[in-house]
């Protein structure tokens, strides 16, 4: 044995290496940024013809191109083309309407994934952990008081006190969270919530109770408009640049907080951080929707069949494929009974349903 | 502190609760040498090897590697400079074993920033050291113990570091593999990595480990060359059976060949052989 000089850090592995020079030989790891690269940028093409279409759907016949002039029109490059009654279905309720969906979904499937990576749980969701209940009684106190400037703060600490909540009872319950203890606080956390959604409602009783509870409980974008899409928008940039960035940190997680932390990270307060930033996120998007539930349970998954489960693919598709699930969910909504509307969390539902139970069945260690 | 580098742990104590699991310990890995670090189950081993990680503080006592205080180092600092391979790892679903290799690579690379071909050289290496190449595009919850294992040490590998420490490092894994295993750590070594290994197999520590720590209930209460410490006396005080220490007949290491399982752990007296007693207290 010899007492090999001093390395220097990072470049120990090469130093005085012995092996045979044919070790470099291996092919290095297949380049999965280019894999990433194709899927987002047609994801985002997607996207943005989802968006034109779905603008479309519905009564008044308008075309994809009559959205792109009013578009056009709207940020001073063309001429005005439709008449103002049409013009205003495109770019006053219609347009804002799918923006926010698009910003509602795309920040629920991000909340999910990292939701998922945190708390190693796949079955981690906005709505499933109670994140979104507890947003739903912030919102609806503050709308209740009056105090409207309030709403995505009220939310966001509702959200914080619910996350905590479900946190807090799973770990008090198990000594540790496990996936299926943690989605059963959460259930008897949105029980409660909701239950005091519905009764902040009544409470206050105006209008229509019925149908507000059910826009709470289930999510709507019904009635959304431009500030909608400037609250829902304005989160999904703030927060979600952050959380995306934070992607090595939630690839660490994989293995566990002992391996993270010998991978150099703050495990404690990574963990706390970005469970932050997933509430207010949650919180500022509940505010403007309503508890929409699954989207941050379905896209993460379907997203991860398709690149795997690097947070760096993960999570800027998992973006964009709930960006576009949820333009398509609200369009079903507000047209498949038309004119009577769906809230689109019975949409998302009908197919989170399935899906949830498709992971509990393959998840035999989530116990 | 030594001035040849190396890890220098001097009086680290910490408890968990009221439970004081490591309790005064001192230990010191010349650098480009494996230390292996013995004792029984619940000598505190593992608590050990994370305390050096970085993966909990302690509550006293002084840590130093290359003569760098390793508390006042930064997390991410810490972790280019020591790595360390877990003994039981979970499931990660949906992760590549070249991806979980390149994990290693967390520690130097920026969070907006890609695997630069460095990284990548990097990764493809300790894939190729550790005879990973066929599995590289595997799923790791797909692979056998003794696979994971080694892709564990691969990824410990992955992150350059200047001390290594491996949690039972040949767990899981056949005879070929833990020698390959151990030889791998003795070229590390010869390339100026310090090497520190929690093991269980007193006979693997006993050829090729350079320096010995045996831990009991926190305490350090043996250090040095294998041969000097690995007697039967200690290791039927500490482990509580009777073992005879040989000399290879090939490498002159001592080989060690137990007897049974000792019948008076307080008998510190080297017996003959005997039958296996029975009732005996934890082991």
């Amino acid at each position: 044995m010899s007492i090999g000089g001093r390395v220097a850090p990072g470049d120990t592995t090469s130093a005085g290496r012995g092996a045979p020079p044919e070790a470099t030989r291996l092919e290095t790891p297949a380049r999965p940024g280019l894999r990433t690269g194709l899927w987002a940028g047609g994801l985002t093409l997607l996207l943005a013809a989802s968006v034109i279409v779905a603008v479309t759907v519905g009564p008044a016949g308008l075309s994809p191109a009559d959205v792109w002039a009013s578009v056009l029109a709207h940020l001073g490059i063309g001429e005005p083309t439709l008449t103002p009654l049409r013009d205003g279905i495109v770019w006053e309720l219609r347009m804002p309407r799918v923006l926010t969906a698009a910003a509602v979904g795309a920040g629920l499937a991000l909340c999910g994934a990292v939701m998922q990576a945190l708390t190693r749980n796949p079955l981690a969701d906005p709505y499933l952990l109670g994140l979104s209940s507890g947003a739903s009684v912030g919102a609806v106190i503050v709308i209740v008081l009056g105090v409207g400037l309030l709403l995505p703060v009220a939310a966001f600490v509702g959200a914080l006190v619910a996350l905590a909540a479900t946190l807090g009872l799973a770990s008090a319950a198990a000594g540790r969270l496990t996936p299926t203890r943690t989605v059963l606080a959460g259930l008897a956390v949105t029980s409660v919530f909701g239950a005091i959604t519905s009764l902040v409602i009544f409470w206050s009783a105006t209008g229509d109770s019925y149908r507000e509870i059910l826009n709470w409980l289930l999510g709507s974008l019904a009635g959304t408009d431009w500030t909608s899409v400037a609250i829902a928008g304005g989160a999904v940039v703030l927060i979600g640049v952050p959380l995306v960035a934070s992607a090595r940190t939630l690839d660490a997680f994989a293995f566990g907080d002992t391996a993270a932390a010998a991978l150099g990270v703050h495990v404690g307060r990574s963990r706390v951080l970005l469970l932050t930033g997933t509430a207010l996120l949650t919180g500022a998007l509940v505010s403007v929707s309503g508890a929409i539930g699954f989207v941050g349970l379905i896209l993460p998954h379907a997203v991860r069949l398709l690149v795997g489960s690097r947070h760096r693919a993960l999570l800027p598709l998992s973006v964009l494929a709930g960006a576009i699930f949820l333009v398509w969910a609200d369009t079903g909504a507000r047209t498949l009974f038309d004119p009577r509307e769906l809230p689109v969390g019975i949409l998302t539902a009908l197919i989170g349903g399935p899906v949830f139970a498709v992971l509990l069945l393959r998840g035999r260690r989530l116990s | 502190m030594n001035d040849v580098g190396g890890l220098d742990a001097a009086r680290i104590r910490f408890a968990r609760g009221d439970r004081l699991i490591v309790d005064g310990v001192d230990i010191t890995v010349p650098a480009g040498s494996v230390g292996a670090l013995l004792g029984p189950n619940g000598a505190g081993k593992s608590t050990l090897l994370h305390l050096i990680a970085g993966v909990e503080r302690p509550d006293a006592g002084a840590l130093a590697l290359g003569g760098d205080d390793l508390a006042a180092l930064r997390r991410r600092d810490r972790a280019r400079r020591i790595s360390l391979a877990e003994q039981e790892v979970a499931e990660a679903p949906g992760l590549r074993v070249s991806e979980v290799v390149a994990l290693g690579r967390t520690p130097h690379i920026g969070p907006w920033s890609g695997l630069g071909e460095r990284d990548r050289a990097v990764v493809a290496r300790s894939i190729d050291e550790l005879d990973l190449g066929p599995l590289a595009d595997r799923d790791y919850s797909t692979l056998s113990g003794g696979e994971r294992q080694r892709v564990n040490l691969a990824r410990a590998l992955a992150q350059e570091p200047e001390l290594l420490l491996l949690d039972e490092p040949t767990n899981h894994l056949d005879v070929r593999a833990q020698l390959s295993s151990l030889d791998l750590l003795r070229r590390l070594a010869a390339r100026g990595h310090t090497v520190l290994a929690a093991l269980h197999d007193l006979g693997l520590a006993a050829a090729h480990a350079d320096h010995v720590v045996v831990l009991q209930d926190g305490r350090v209460v043996a250090s040095g060359a294998p041969h000097d410490v690995l007697e039967p006396g200690l290791i039927r005080a500490v482990w509580g059976v009777d073992a005879e220490v040989l000399e290879h007949p090939v490498t002159g290491r001592p080989l060690i060949a137990y007897s049974g399982v000792a019948g008076d752990r307080s008998d510190q007296r080297m017996p003959r052989a005997r039958p296996v007693a029975a009732g005996h207290p934890e082991a």
